[in-house]
């Protein structure tokens, strides 16, 4: 049913609550997720519901959150990580990429880490240095993780539940500059079908035929901004949410691009190396014929996360995601 | 002159010993008991089997160092000299604990009942799992220096939750003490008082790295600041080290918090088999501890004590020679892994890009 509108980050807390509701082997984890309800309250009032056993303030300590989270896991728990931000994952990506993704192909599927890793994560919020950084790519590059990045309230709740419900580890990169923008969101049950749909498909937002653009998370309030802009000059760009970043739904990508012709790739995280550099590639394999111009990328600079004040100009807005869409119409 | 070797626990965490010198630590070369009055002794045929134990590991061992010295394993850990280490405190975890060994731990999984023969896929190449870790109720190797003692931690803590009185035991060695992770178990297991053992096993070093540079006092104290009580044992002595790892799962079984346990023992042999310990330690070293030589001192023990004759140690050396001459063979058999079927392995649910892989390779067949 249909409810009054929340924000993004209200609907990842109906998600949790809904699944810590239905499996009490759920539990959240992480710094400040229990009578601060975490520092952007994601986890709010889930301590006082559910108790500081299933709702455990954590020492301080990102490695730490993960390690015994796979340990849990491994005990048949489901836990649900916060990491309080992007750039404060570092200290835990060794438990991250040598035991959580690696554990199950090393007992040849006999174990499996049913871990959700929550990483509210990119820029646009004016924060200080290691709190706006969009580490994705990092984590892409490693088998055995799933990586989603919702952008909007509907999706958060879905992408969530899916995450909890997932036998694999995934990754939710939660946009934090989406965190506070509300839509309305059917708060069911988690259901198959659309677990898998939100973890694995994109979805065409809005419709057109000269030029795609594809982005995920933050970066797609921006596409359909550009989009919209560019309808007023006649240009008709569609624009796809690709929800996953692994996998990636190349299937939609290039049923897009044999109508369009022409593929923008969009994200915050920066362009060298990124999902987009990984998405031109096989696109570029796989519709060469049908590209009408090359693929172009439009994301952050070779830069460490410059100081918020400059933010606007490192970040794909729809002014740089407007020109490169005039580059690939005049190629 | 450090001498002190704990085998029951002290009512407050081990005395500071100052720096130890391997050679000097441990006293005796009998293998009598420092403590007989501890109530955690192993009775006769507990030590029996535990020297059986001992010498299949030991057998075993020889001969998967000889199977890579001709070529059939990419690099053996060998665990000789930590016998006691291991196979004493395994003997002393009860059937409901878990086992989150490092991955030198041959003693452990051979008390576990594990057939040691499982692990020569890993050491071969072929295999980077090798036992149903559920049913042996030991975790697989963990060779990232100290990564398995976060998840250790994490699994006791789920046995807390979940009301098993059962604890979890965690191998790790010396130069592991000096991980951040490491350090990070010992702050979540106080934290959460979860039911774990750290048991390190200080060999004298980490390849070439003497175990002083890790530590500036005895591993023993390691875990005091962090407000985790810990004692230090001879582990060259089986006995000791079964009573010392029983009174501390029991405490921890019994809620009474996370404990530490230093053995304190020997590498004999290098590193691994890619390692040249004549490169950075002293012969003599090496000749002291090879007469602190654990088997023997538990041979010296079972004979003094009249528990054991010559036909069971006659018997245990014929059962030890049939296992390691099946070792070869089990070995050459092993087939390398399919691309396909780790492919397969990789994730529990769809994911497009492992299909798509999967796809590319049966073009290619």
């Amino acid at each position: 049913m249909a409810q009054a509108p929340i924000a993004l980050g209200q609907a990842v807390n109906r998600a949790l609550e809904t699944a810590m509701e239905a499996d009490p082997k759920v539990i959240v984890m992480g710094e400040d997720v229990g009578a601060l309800g975490g520092v952007f309250r994601v986890t709010a009032e889930l301590k006082d519901r559910f108790g500081a056993d299933r709702v455990r303030d954590t020492p301080l300590g990102e490695a730490g959150i993960i390690g015994t989270a796979i340990g849990l896991a491994l005990r048949g728990y489901r836990p649900v990580c916060e990491i309080q931000f992007d750039g404060f994952v570092f200290p835990a990506f060794n438990q991250i990429t040598t035991q959580l993704a690696k554990l199950r192909s090393r007992s040849h599927g006999g174990l499996t880490l049913s871990v959700t890793i929550r990483i509210p994560y990119g820029g646009r919020i004016g924060a200080i240095e290691h709190h706006s950084e969009s580490p994705e790519a990092l984590f892409a590059h490693t088998a055995g993780l799933r990586l989603v990045s919702p952008s909007d309230p509907q999706d958060a709740y879905d992408m969530t539940l899916a995450a909890v419900a997932c036998p694999d580890p995934v990754i939710v990169f939660e946009p934090k500059s989406l965190y506070w923008s509300k839509g309305t969101v059917n708060q069911a049950e988690a259901d198959p079908g659309r677990a898998s749909e939100v973890l694995n498909r994109a979805r065409v937002l809005r419709r057109g035929d000269q030029v795609t653009l594809a982005a995920y998370g933050p970066s797609v309030p921006q596409a359909l901004r550009a989009a919209e802009q560019l309808a007023q000059t006649g240009t008709a760009a569609e624009v796809l949410d690709l929800r996953s970043i692994s996998p990636i739904d190349f299937a939609a990508i290039e049923e897009s691009v044999a109508r369009t012709g022409r593929l923008v790739v969009i994200h915050e995280a920066p362009v060298f190396f990124g999902a987009g550099a990984e998405i031109a590639a096989r696109i570029t394999e796989r519709c060469f014929y049908l590209l009408e111009a090359p693929v172009l990328r439009v994301g952050g600079y070779h830069l460490p996360y410059p100081p918020a004040l400059i933010e606007h100009d490192h970040l794909p807005g729809p002014d740089r995601i407007a020109d490169a869409v005039r580059r690939t119409l005049e190629f | 002159m450090p001498t002190a070797t704990v085998t029951a626990k002290s009512p407050s965490p081990a005395p500071a010993t100052g720096p130890v010198t391997s050679t000097e630590a441990v006293t005796g070369t009998t293998g009598a008991l420092r403590d007989p009055s501890a109530e955690h002794r192993p009775d006769p045929s507990i030590r029996r089997s535990m020297y059986w134990d001992m010498v299949l590991t030991r057998a075993f061992d020889k001969a998967a160092t000889a199977l890579q010295r001709q070529g059939e394993l990419a690099l053996w850990a060998p665990s000789l000299g930590q016998e006691a280490a291991q196979v004493g405190s395994a003997h002393a975890v009860g059937a409901d604990d878990w086992i989150f060994p490092s991955y030198r731990e041959h003693g452990v999984l051979r008390s576990r009942g594990v057939d040691l023969r499982q692990l020569l896929g890993l050491f071969r190449g072929a295999d980077h799992g090798g036992w149903d870790t559920s049913a042996a109720r030991v975790h697989l190797y963990t060779l990232v220096v100290g990564a398995q003692a976060l998840p250790a931690v994490g699994y006791a803590t789920g046995m807390a939750m979940d009301g098993i009185p059962g604890a979890v035991i965690v191998y790790l060695g010396d130069g592991a003490t000096s991980q951040g992770e490491v350090n990070e178990a010992l702050v979540w297991a106080a934290s959460y008082q979860a039911p774990v053992l750290f048991l390190i096993q200080n060999n004298g070093w980490a390849i070439s790295t003497p175990s002083g540079t890790q530590a500036r006092v005895d591993l023993a104290r390691r875990g005091e600041g962090f407000g985790i009580p810990g004692q230090r044992v001879d582990g060259n002595d089986v006995d000791a080290c079964f009573t010392a790892t029983a009174g501390a799962l029991d405490r921890i079984r019994a809620g009474q918090g996370p404990e530490l346990i230093e053995a304190l023992t020997y590498r004999l042999g290098p590193h691994t088999t890619s390692d040249d310990p004549s490169r950075y330690r002293d012969q003599q070293e090496e000749a002291a501890w090879k007469e602190r030589d654990p088997l023997l001192r538990a041979r010296h023990s079972l004979e003094a004590e009249g528990l054991a004759d010559e036909e069971f140690f006659a018997a245990a050396d014929s059962a030890a020679a049939a296992f390691a001459s099946q070792v070869r063979e089990y070995c050459l058999a092993i087939e390398p892994p399919r691309l396909p079927d780790l492919l397969s392995q990789v994730y529990a649910t769809p994911h497009s890009l492992i299909e798509e892989e999967l796809a590319s390779l049966g073009a290619e067949r």
